[in-house]
């Protein structure tokens, strides 16, 4: 049986670390109300964006596009969204799980933009290029950064170095449910279902022209929106985790506590019986 | 008075504005066009320009920088990139990107990007007229 002092150490060793996790919750509480905040303003974006896009597409489906269709070359680009901070519970993990347990993309074949430090160690660990490394983009996201990005990924896909695009991020459903998705935004497709009214719609300029400049714009607003989902949903993560920890925390100290009475106990048992032992002996 | 429709500017970030207006006018890669109610649907893809909002109780302006257009009859919607209001824009910062756009186009050096210096400028022109 352990000694007393050693229960007592290892107790409040826990119970500094308790603080910790109580702690950090309550950061990632209150971040996560932001960055939840911030990606339902910028939900509208997103929609009209898709829908948009989708609509137009859905009427010029028969057009010739490079953006409409795969490019000659059989790399890929990913752009990878985590977290620059662990802790998170499998919010990373997740989310590079999606890209090395996906058949469909050959680690030979990969080229990786990674948004966050942890994606690009682990991913760099397994042997996978990384082109380019983005861990600041996270922290403070500017829609400038993401069009920078979005244009490198298109003249990279213009050269022919690339075929499609895809982006890897954490969408977030709601506070207790994350769920890592992976989709393509190169070449787009647009979605079948027509349901809605087939009102005629103009383009000026014309429709390859039109196709030309908005796609750069959509491809960016996914890549934006995406970001603002997998903030929310890495604080979301980091929330619940350490929710955990601290009720485990918890667990274990009242088991720890239960155990130093215990031995508390004993050893005032034993001192007695050992008192009464040695005046019985003397009377 | 001349029949409103619904008007929604919309960010990356926010929504910008959303209400009825008689009127709105901006600047296309075809040209400055002027909206009313019951256009023809169309979608427009925009140039840095100023934009003007008439509503019932007056005109607003702003300085509309990127992004297209979706006008139906009786609704539009404006996917702007970048827009600002007249008391958020930087004078001096816009008339000194002014002049450092007008001299790189001037110069004609091989290495300078003229669409991307004639882009700065409409920009830079935008934000200065928006104020005037």
């Amino acid at each position: 049986m352990a000694s007393m002092r050693d229960i007592k150490r290892r107790r409040s060793s826990i119970q500094g670390t308790q603080q910790i996790t109580k702690a950090m919750k309550l950061v990632s509480t209150v971040k996560l109300q932001r960055a939840r905040s911030a990606a339902e303003k910028s939900k509208y974006y997103f929609d009209s964006m898709y829908r948009t896009v989708n609509s137009i597409l859905s009427r010029v489906g028969h057009i010739e596009h490079r953006y409409l269709v795969p490019g000659d070359s059989p790399r890929k680009a990913v752009v990878v969204i985590t977290s620059n901070r662990g802790l998170a519970g499998g919010y990373n993990s997740n989310v590079v799980k999606l890209v090395t347990r996906n058949d469909a993309l050959k680690k030979e074949d990969l080229d990786i933009y990674c948004i966050g430090n942890k994606g690009r160690e682990t991913l760099a660990r397994h042997g996978y290029t990384i082109r380019e490394d983005l861990p600041d983009v996270i922290e403070d996201p500017l829609y400038s950064e993401v069009n920078a990005l979005t244009a490198r990924l298109l003249e990279s896909f213009e050269k022919g170095e690339i075929g499609e695009i895809y982006l890897a991020y954490t969408f977030f459903k709601n506070t207790v449910s994350q769920e890592p998705r992976l989709i393509k935004l190169l070449p787009v497709v647009p979605e079948e279902s027509e349901s809605e009214s087939n009102a005629i719609m103009n383009f000026e300029p014309e429709d390859v022209e039109a196709i030309e400049m908005i796609i750069p714009k959509y491809i960016s607003s996914l890549i934006y929106g995406g970001l603002k989902e997998a903030i929310a949903s890495e604080n979301g993560a980091r929330m619940q985790a350490m929710d955990n920890a601290t009720s485990n925390a918890e667990e274990m100290i009242d088991k720890l506590s239960l155990m130093y009475n215990r031995a508390r106990q004993g050893s005032i048992t034993q001192e007695l019986t050992e008192i009464i032992a040695g005046s019985e002996a003397i009377s | 008075m001349a029949d409103t429709f619904a008007l929604r500017i919309i960010t990356p970030d926010k929504v910008f504005y959303e209400g009825d207006v008689e009127m709105v006018e901006f600047n296309t890669t075809e040209g400055g066009v002027g909206i009313y109610k019951n256009h023809e649907p169309m979608t427009v893809i925009i140039r840095p320009g100023v934009i003007t909002i008439t509503e019932p109780e007056g005109e607003k302006r702003a300085a509309l920088h990127a992004g297209f257009v979706e006008i139906l009859q009786d609704k539009v919607t404006i996917l702007a990139e970048s827009i600002e209001w007249p008391d958020e824009i930087d004078v001096e910062r816009a008339q000194s990107a002014e002049e450092r756009a007008r001299e790189r186009i001037a110069s004609k050096a091989g290495d300078v990007d003229i669409d991307r210096a004639s882009i700065a400028l409409q920009r830079a022109l935008a934000r200065i007229n928006c104020l005037k």
